[in-house]
């Protein structure tokens, strides 16, 4: 099949089994690869009311059919399960190489079934497939794990570790890959740390077919040459993420001190220019992509190197818990890479304790005389180190907000910044209803991949609450997620401008399969129907009531900054979501309707 | 003419070698490329960049004498002349002449310019 590498390797931990099962072309024609493989399997496989992290969960690792070829950031894997921290769909994408070389093995996807007694890794060799024993490895940091395995094995396979915080249950805990690159949200770490799953190691030396290679070479051509033309080539590949932080506390939506407000007096510290100056070493780039945005970094104060902080990191373990040194972040960030944690949910929960603190709702006897202040560098780290361990109020910390918040109580659910079980991420939204609404229906919880529509608020104006801000959440809803079931990087159309239109033309010349770009983007509302359908089935009672943000989005304005005094009301969030259901072909519940359903191919499948 | 790289520039996107691997052999494979990239990380975190230097060592070891020089003056293998000894591989100063099951003969750098033109940050250039 072209495109594809034509096999899927089925890998049964508890019996210490593999399988290669060849790729099903209905699934290929019908949900691409990557997230919409993820989704199909997930939903099709899993039996109804498994634990997350009991060995009926499966964790599926899926590239897509542009992953791996000459195409400019072609390197993006998703990893999926159902999630440990919101019990409802998950699926995060990590870019670096693992995908590519996956392909080259001869494999579009893993899935990882039940629990190994030991711990193991998989060890992938184009055919050569086994487990390995890992118990030796267990315990170990993620990138020091990477760092052993190419030596041990070569430094040409692509490795994927987790860290010792998913070894111990944190249910935000991430898979690392390339000495920097996360699937970090929704627990997908943690899925694989309850399969005692400790790495992942492929090697691949085989090509990858496709159909028409003069038309696939030609537009491969315009389309990097395109991304070198582009006028923000320069100052995205020079920043990276890094040159949003101070974007983002212009307008107001940098989260500071727990979304209290969305600018911090301390941004300048924190500023993608500084980051470079500073700290940066090296830029790095994922598969096949000519505009490297990744950033390797030297922190001279902590000793330490690690990729990044991006925007997200520099916003939730930055701004979000008052720190105004990008080193202080950056070793943050080492932190979390060692360890396996995701940087936003664990930005996220640190700043929600220092809040809870400062309000009086936990006491130093609860954190073991720890005084949890904002600004605390030292702090930060050793709350890092206590959640990791679940060690202390770590313990509690490590099972996320919306958990915390429930046991402390005490009305600290208002400010639990979480959607689904799941931390925000970095854009403080109350003067930004579209991406409100964005962090609202995102379907792993509050994560802002999926639409992130903060740009079309300004442009349009961010006080509208109307029918055009739902129906941009959608479209973007079906464009993003697109490029996580084709395997490569959204960025290059999202910072370069690269035109949409070469997708389909490039798959089209790839696959040999005549599709349009409405025809994709039509799969890509299937697989966004499914995920919803999944949440349906999986979370008793799941409707409207998921879909609300924290309470502090309609009872406190703003507290200081650009966007001081704003909130959207309580009607104001309703609205949103009668409208956004509506467009949807949702009931007021935002159920998928058995119309809407048929429409997208899925009535065999679903059943509501 | 020489192929060099300034390795400060390599962000280790690969494309360099995809790049190659089609227009030599029509096939997406960087196991096919003519180029190493070889990255170093965690410390100090650069990508290295090795291309061949043009400097002879193959031919001079080759015993069958199968290693000619094009238009362009780079050194290529003539496969239909090669009997596959590997001398050439491994008296290559570089590690730039390279090898894959499914071709008999070694293969390295003809200076095609292709990876060149793929290089996004222009850590490749023609000298």
């Amino acid at each position: 099949m072209n495109g594809y590498a034509g096999t899927i390797l089925r890998v049964d931990l508890t019996k210490g089994k593999i399988t290669k099962e060849p790729l099903n072309p209905e699934l290929a024609r019908g949900y691409l690869g990557g997230r919409g493989f993820a989704a199909r399997i997930l939903y099709e496989e899993l039996e109804k009311g498994m634990d997350p992290l009991g060995p009926g969960n499966k964790l599926i690792v899926a590239t897509g059919p542009l992953s791996g070829l000459l195409i400019p950031g072609a390197g993006k894997t998703t990893f999926a399960a159902k999630s440990p921290a919101t019990g409802g769909y998950a699926d995060s994408s990590v870019g670096g190489l693992l995908c590519a070389e996956m392909k080259y093995a001869g494999y579009d996807a893993f899935i990882f079934e039940g629990i190994s007694p030991q711990p193991v890794y998989l060890f992938v060799d184009d055919e050569e497939v086994e487990l390995r024993e890992a118990s030796r490895y267990w315990g170990q940091g993620s990138i020091t794990l990477e760092k052993a395995l190419k030596e041990e094995l070569g430094e040409e396979f692509q490795i994927a570790t987790i860290g010792p915080a998913a070894e111990r249950g944190v249910l935000y805990s991430c898979v690392s890959h390339d000495f920097g690159r996360q699937a970090g949200r929704a627990g997908v770490g943690t899925v694989m740390g309850a399969k005692r799953l400790k790495a992942i190691a492929v090697r691949g030396t085989k090509s990858i077919s496709v159909a028409d290679l003069d038309e696939y070479r030609r537009i491969s051509r315009q389309m990097y040459d395109a991304c070198r033309a582009s006028e923000a080539w320069e100052t995205w590949t020079r920043l990276g993420t890094s040159g949003v932080n101070m974007w983002s506390n212009e307008v107001g939506s940098f989260p500071t001190r727990n979304f209290q407000s969305g600018a911090f007096e301390g941004a300048e510290g924190l500023s993608g220019e500084l980051m470079r100056e500073s700290i940066v070493v090296t830029d790095k780039a994922c598969f096949g992509c000519s505009s490297p945005c990744g950033k390797w970094s030297h922190s001279k104060k902590y000793k330490v190197r690690v990729e990044g902080p991006e925007y997200e990191t520099a916003a939730l373990l930055g701004a979000n818990v008052a720190l105004s040194d990008i080193e202080d972040v950056a070793y943050a960030n080492y932190l979390c890479d060692e360890y396996g944690l995701d940087t936003i949910s664990a930005g996220n929960a640190i700043a929600f304790a220092m809040e809870c603190f400062e309000k009086g709702i936990i006491t130093t006897e609860e954190t073991e005389g720890l005084e949890l202040r904002f600004g605390e560098a030292e702090v930060v780290f050793t709350l890092l180190e206590r959640i990791a361990k679940r060690e202390g109020i770590g313990d509690i910390l490590a099972q996320g907000v919306r958990h915390a918040a429930h046991l402390w109580g005490k009305g600290s659910s208002d400010f639990a910044v979480q959607v689904k079980g799941l931390e925000m991420s970095g854009y403080e939204s109350r003067n930004a209803p579209a991406m409100l609404l964005s962090y609202m229906t995102a379907d792993v919880g509050a994560h802002h991949n999926r639409s992130w529509a903060i740009t079309y608020d300004i442009e349009v104006g961010r006080d509208k609450v109307t029918e055009d801000k739902a129906a941009k959440v959608i479209e973007l809803q079906h464009i993003r997620p697109l490029f996580d079931c084709l395997g490569c990087c959204r960025l290059q159309w999202v910072e370069l401008g690269l035109d949409l239109g070469y997708y389909a033309a490039i798959l089209r010349a790839v696959t040999g399969v005549d599709r349009s770009w409405n025809d994709l983007l039509q799969i890509s509302e299937r697989v966004w129907n499914l995920t919803r359908a999944f949440w349906v089935r999986e979370v008793e009672g799941f409707g409207r009531e998921w879909d609300y943000p924290p309470a502090r989005t309609w009872k406190e304005p703003v507290v200081s900054g650009p966007t001081k005094g704003k909130f959207v009301s309580r009607e104001d969030v309703e609205k949103l979501l009668d409208m956004y259901y509506a467009q949807r072909g949702w009931d007021k519940n935002g159920i998928p309707t058995r119309e809407k359903l048929g429409e997208l191919g899925l009535s065999d499948l679903v059943k509501i | 003419m020489y192929l060099r790289a300034d390795s400060t520039k390599c962000s280790g996107c690969r494309a360099c070698l995809l790049a190659c691997s089609l227009y030599h052999f029509g096939e997406n494979n960087p196991k096919k490329a003519r180029l190493a990239i070889i990255p170093h990380f965690p410390n100090p975190g650069t990508f290295e960049v090795r291309t061949c230097t043009q400097c002879g060592e193959c031919a001079e070891v080759c015993p069958v004498d199968c290693i000619p020089q094009n238009e362009k003056g780079a050194y290529y293998i003539d496969a239909q002349e090669c009997i596959a000894c590997m001398a050439c591989v491994d008296a290559c100063p570089e590690g730039v002449i390279f090898v894959h099951p499914d071709h008999e003969a070694p293969f390295l750098c003809d200076l095609c310019e292709e990876c060149v033109s793929y290089c996004g940050p222009g850590a490749l250039y023609i000298e």
